[in-house]
């Protein structure tokens, strides 16, 4: 700070509280909160906990208690759950989850206690930066074009087909590996290539702005929509719809 | 090469776009990516150009200097390749963790211009025997998101065709002892053909059909790749099989001619690309590494 300016050392949103300035940063690692939900990949198998990747400063680690026993037993986990960890979740596996508590380092602990978290199956997952998603009351969405979409508050989007019928009882545990319908398909791609050029201009990420895009986008081709010009075209579709959306 | 990790479900949904010829971006199994070339990025060099594939970003740079041909070939003279993975494009290329990637792809690019086609190497000879230009090819990869081959070798057909060679003039006094001159005027300098540079294509074998530009979630689905080296006839100059899975030959006949396809049409838009910039002259806009 010299005479009369503050300067602060991230680019990013001012906001201030009174005589509190903070600066929400634009590029940055993922600062987790309880209650987030986030998608992550699996580092790392240890002795009675999975180490996940979260676009954080740290692993994040996901316990062996915190996680559904297949058939939804409640017990103790003993020494063959131990042994049988990775069966069910091994290195690269996707998975979604909620921050349930954050250790004293900063790392996070999650949790899939709940049937709509777990292994994801098929899908695209698509990388972009925690800044751009908002927060809001869910961040699981079935799309009415098709597709369902998890936006993780990590950055992590994942894109996959809506499953025909809801799965009870397997709670993630069961992937199906069947081939996924060319038409679905074809939305995925383009929800995807939406989320890319949402990113490249800095839009906030929730429902409502992905779909926007996704219905101005449908006059190009999928793989049109990368290109420079067609992306600023559908973004300033986009950001007009969204304008009037609002007031 | 930067890898990335791919669950089990993931590759079953590229392996089974690739089949039904629908990849993540939406691509066909033989599209490139969105690509910008540049050239004369960099001032102190003799030519210069910059790629961006999709998010590979390559920088190559070509300096011409004056030494000794090859006994072999004392009337031509030769191209000297260097690949710097710069830590830039991944943390695992810091210090000489990118080495042996750069060494592969110098050999690589080695082979592929070892023919005496693909540039006229006997325009490069000053005094046969003794003096010949060398012109040092320098490749710095920036952003590495697969598909390196296709963007260094594309690159480094724009930065030869940027590439201004001086005009030398070999003068010889009393005793016989040879001068070489400069000329004094900066512009007057010798441009190089470049009609015959090949450009390489690279496939990659996804279940049973193979993809170009393949992103590193594709590549990490892939258990071999073919490199085919191509010119603008269709003549091809280099094939390498790389990876570690297998190819059966009727797989491998079929990715050739699929290359030797895509390499040709590769060809004809660059030359288009590239003399319409060099027509901008002057006045053209830099927008070089910020922007």
């Amino acid at each position: 700070m010299d005479e009369d300016r503050l300067t602060a050392s991230v680019a990013g949103e001012v906001e201030r509280v009174n005589k509190l300035i903070c600066v929400k940063p634009l590029k940055t690692r993922y600062n987790g909160e309880v209650g987030d939900v986030v998608v992550g990949r699996i580092t790392e198998v240890q002795q009675k906990r999975w180490k996940v990747e979260t676009n954080s400063r740290l692993d994040s680690v996901l316990l062996l208690s915190s996680v559904n026993l297949p058939g939804g037993e409640l017990r103790r986990r003993s020494a063959q759950d131990e042994l049988a960890m990775r069966d069910y979740l091994q290195e690269g596996d996707l998975i979604s989850a909620e921050v349930q508590s954050i250790f004293s380092d900063g790392a996070l602990s999650l949790h899939t206690r709940s049937l709509k978290y777990g292994k994801l199956g098929q899908g695209v997952l698509v990388l972009l930066s925690p800044s751009l998603v908002k927060r809001q009351k869910t961040h699981f969405h079935n799309l009415p074009c098709g597709a369902s979409i998890i936006l993780g508050n990590n950055g992590f989007v994942w894109l996959y087909p809506t499953p025909a019928q809801q799965d009870e009882e397997a709670g993630g545990f069961y992937t199906s590996m069947e081939a996924v319908s060319l038409s679905d398909r074809e939305v995925i791609s383009r929800l995807r290539n939406c989320l890319l050029a949402l990113a490249a201009h800095k839009v906030l990420l929730y429902d409502t702005s992905v779909l926007y895009c996704y219905e101005a986008s449908l006059s190009h081709q999928i793989k049109d929509i990368l290109k420079p010009e067609i992306t600023e075209e559908i973004i300033l579709e986009t950001r007009q719809r969204l304008v009037e959306h609002e007031g | 090469m930067a890898a990335v990790q791919v669950s089990e479900a993931e590759k079953v949904y590229i392996v089974h776009g690739v089949r039904d010829d629908l990849r993540l971006d939406g691509r066909g199994c033989e599209d490139y990516r969105h690509m910008e070339i540049e050239t004369d990025v960099v001032s102190n060099t003799d030519g210069s150009a910059k790629i961006s594939l999709g998010l590979t970003d390559v920088l190559v740079g070509v300096k011409a200097e004056i030494g000794k041909p090859k006994p072999m070939v004392p009337d031509e003279g030769y191209l000297e390749f260097f690949v710097d993975c710069s830590a830039n494009a991944t943390p695992e290329f810091e210090g000489r963790g990118g080495e042996e990637l750069g060494v592969e792809l110098s050999n690589t690019l080695y082979k592929v211009f070892n023919n005496r086609h693909s540039v006229d190497l006997r325009s490069l000879c000053i005094c046969p025997g003794e003096n010949c230009w060398v012109l040092y090819v320098d490749v710095l990869l920036l952003q590495c998101d697969g598909n390196l081959f296709d963007a260094i070798s594309i690159a480094i057909k724009a930065a030869l065709f940027n590439t201004r060679i001086p005009k030398v003039h070999v003068s010889e006094d009393e005793e016989g002892v040879k001068e070489i001159e400069l000329s004094d005027d900066p512009y007057d300098c010798m441009r190089l053909n470049v009609e015959n540079v090949p450009c390489v294509v690279t496939l990659c074998k996804i279940g049973h059909r193979h993809v170009v530009d393949a992103t590193l979630q594709e590549k990490a689905c892939s258990v071999a790749s073919l490199l085919i080296s191509v010119t603008h006839r269709g003549m091809v100059t280099c094939v390498r099989k790389m990876g570690g899975g297998s190819l059966d030959p009727e797989s491998i006949f079929e990715m050739t001619e699929a290359g030797k396809r895509v390499g040709k049409a590769l060809h004809a838009p660059l030359m288009e690309l590239l003399q319409k910039e060099e027509s901008l002259g002057k006045k053209r806009q830099k927008v070089g590494f910020l922007g």
